[in-house]
């Protein structure tokens, strides 16, 4: 029917990466805190640090390119609600891609614990420690990231409702390949 | 104020002027603090309760002798987890040895109110050698005891078995005290 609309490479590739990072991110972070106390448990942890730091600058960077280009346009079967609905969701994903690393580097530091990315790179402590304020960011950064699992959850769920169910040529917008099809 | 009380704070205050033998630790001024790397990350910890004998004339800082025994239940190791995995068999084994103790063996004089104290630390029932560098601060009504030290903590077996891998806890603790003492 219609070209297919690809999002620029770089796009494509900081999506990716980005969702990659964070489908290793989320699962880690709700299996290791519950673990009891070991150097593999510490281990995870900065793991999972230097997970949600990278995210934060590659959000940073695809914020970047995403406000100075311009997305490929919304096949014209996606109706008015829809495009409203994926402005909103798009809107909140970013959103919350920058608020949820934030959110656990300030715990950590709350925490006591200086965030050091890949053990290298050490991040300032915005908040000093503070054990009370720490286990409220523990809440806010869990709150945030089922709020991220939810939003995840529609925003895949469209691409798919939109590619499988209305045939349209959606998932290709994010997809590798280059060709058009038809 | 009436004169009998100014002539009595005269009378307290005249022997520290002088020449003095600091003996009375002021347990809330000293403190015990130490830090170490854990995954690369700088983390602070301290003991809240520990007791301080000691003698240190100025004049003949050879003389001097020091004894501090340390309460492990008052580790502060970072975070609560960490302070009750600390009392277990890996760590300091707190059930069977309850307490680090530090005695001073011989002092020796550096100049500039520097000095070194040599002695011997009993941790988990091991006991090390150490050498530890003072710095004496003299003040108006305390004087004041500055020093630090890198503890290695495998030699004591502080962390062992799995804890034994110096990459996810550095085997370096650097130790900092600050024991205030009148002479009264």
């Amino acid at each position: 029917m219609s070209a297919v609309m690809r999002y620029s490479t770089p796009a494509i590739v900081l999506h990716w990466l980005v969702a990659l990072l964070i489908f290793v991110g989320f699962p880690l972070g709700l299996y290791m805190v519950d673990l009891p106390l070991s150097p593999d448990k510490l281990k995870l942890y900065s793991y999972h640090k230097w997970i949600g730091v990278t995210v934060f600058f590659l959000v940073a960077v695809r914020l970047n390119w995403r406000l100075t280009h311009t997305p490929p346009p919304l096949p014209d079967s996606v109706v008015a609600w829809q495009r409203r609905a994926s402005a909103v969701v798009h809107g909140l994903l970013y959103l919350l891609m920058i608020a949820i690393p934030v959110s656990g580097w300030l715990m950590s530091s709350a925490k006591g614990f200086q965030t050091v990315w890949f053990g290298v790179l050490p991040l300032p402590d915005l908040i000093e420690k503070n054990r009370e304020l720490g286990d409220l960011l523990a809440g806010v950064h869990k709150a945030l990231n089922f709020t991220l699992l939810g939003l995840v959850i529609l925003h895949v769920g469209a691409a798919l409702q939109h590619h499988f169910i209305e045939r349209q040529p959606f998932l290709q917008r994010m997809g590798w390949s280059r060709k058009e099809r038809t | 104020m009436k004169i009998t009380q100014l002539v009595l704070l005269a009378a307290l205050a005249a022997p520290a002027a002088h020449a003095v033998e600091y003996r009375t630790v002021l347990p809330k001024q000293s403190t015990i603090h130490f830090e170490f790397r854990q995954m690369g990350v700088p983390v602070k910890g301290g003991f809240k309760r520990f007791t301080t004998e000691m003698a240190f004339d100025p004049a003949r800082p050879e003389a001097a002798r020091a004894k501090i025994e340390i309460d492990l239940a008052s580790i502060d190791a970072g975070s609560s987890e960490a302070d009750d995995e600390s009392a277990g068999k890996l760590w300091f084994n707190r059930s069977v040895y309850p307490k680090a103790t530090f005695v001073s063996r011989e002092v020796r004089a550096l100049g500039n109110n520097r000095f070194e104290l040599h002695g011997t630390l009993t941790l988990k029932g091991k006991t090390r050698d150490m050498t530890v560098p003072v710095t004496y601060l003299p003040g108006k009504n305390a004087a004041t005891f500055d020093g630090g030290f890198v503890l290695k903590r495998l030699d004591f077996g502080i962390g062992e078995g799995m804890w034994a891998d110096v990459a996810t806890v550095a085997n370096e603790v650097q130790v900092r005290f600050r024991i205030a003492a009148t002479g009264k």
